[in-house]
């Protein structure tokens, strides 16, 4: 795999950065404490940033960054904060039956894996690695704000909705 | 850089998520889990974007995800503190009152 394409440094890149968003991902879904859980996922979501630099989506790793890393982690670290009385190490975070995931991620790794290699084979993302084409922010805000102008105004009304929500379901009356 | 590298870190984030949304009990767990299946998707999207020629048309669909995504974290910890202050308790699996 990491002779394919040409772009060897890239692929040492996704390589060493998708090991530790997989181990990451793994400690997440494992962690007996909610808050490490919660340091892990900053580990993986900064782990997709850099996927997302590789991929040259230079705007949306920056996105990334600051809404996930930025903000989506100290809400979830406040979330911690406010619903449980002693932070450390706790033994009900998992369901009675947590064994059954096992074999169901199995299955949904299985055949997604499965159909990937089948459709998509060797398929390369660039043909000729001196080409990788570069995504300007102009490009992006013009198919934010021509084509997908709808989609971003029904997200206006969702972050609205989302606002005015979190704020009557938190209160207290 | 084949397509699938990415795609296949995709889909093993996704099938994490998948069994931390089954496994875990605690509401936050089940967010966190949550959250690693919609970064996943955001990877294929980028990693389509840049296949079919550096395509702005993913990065936009990526960023509203991004969006969306901060809106339900908002809304799910509201609901989880919300049951706290009711319950004293955030396991899923006491939610018994919907149950038909």
């Amino acid at each position: 795999m990491l002779a394919s394409g040409g772009l060897v440094a890239q692929n040492i890149a996704f390589g060493i950065v998708a090991l530790i968003m997989v181990v990451g991902a793994l400690r997440v879904v494992t962690t007996k404490n909610v808050v490490h859980a919660a340091l892990w996922l900053v580990l993986v979501l900064a782990g997709a940033a850099a996927q997302y630099l590789i991929l040259s989506a230079e705007f949306v790793a920056v996105t990334q960054v600051l809404v996930y890393i930025g903000a989506v982690t100290v809400l979830f670290l406040f979330g911690t904060m406010l619903t449980r009385a002693q932070l450390g190490k706790a033994t009900d975070l998992n369901n009675k039956t947590w064994a059954l995931g096992i074999p169901v991620a199995l299955l949904v790794l299985g055949t997604l894996v499965y159909v990937l290699i089948d459709t998509f084979g060797d398929d390369k993302v660039v043909d000729d690695p001196k080409d990788v084409p570069n995504v300007p922010v102009q490009a992006i805000s013009d198919s934010i704000f021509k084509p997908y102008l709808l989609p971003f105004w029904a997200l206006s009304f969702v972050l609205l909705a989302a606002l005015v929500g979190a704020i009557v379901l938190a209160r207290k009356d | 850089m084949l397509v699938n590298q990415f795609l296949l870190l995709g889909a093993v984030l996704f099938a994490i998520g998948v069994y931390g949304v089954i496994a875990r009990k605690n509401a936050v767990l089940v967010l966190m889990s949550i959250e690693l299946i919609l970064n996943s998707v955001n990877i294929n999207l980028l990693a389509f974007a840049l296949r079919n020629g550096g395509d702005a048309t993913g990065h936009t669909f990526a960023l509203y995800i991004i969006a969306v995504a901060a809106a339900e974290v908002g809304v799910g910890l509201a609901l989880v503190i919300l049951v706290y202050r009711n319950r004293r308790s955030i396991a899923l699996d006491e939610l018994s009152e919907m149950k038909g």
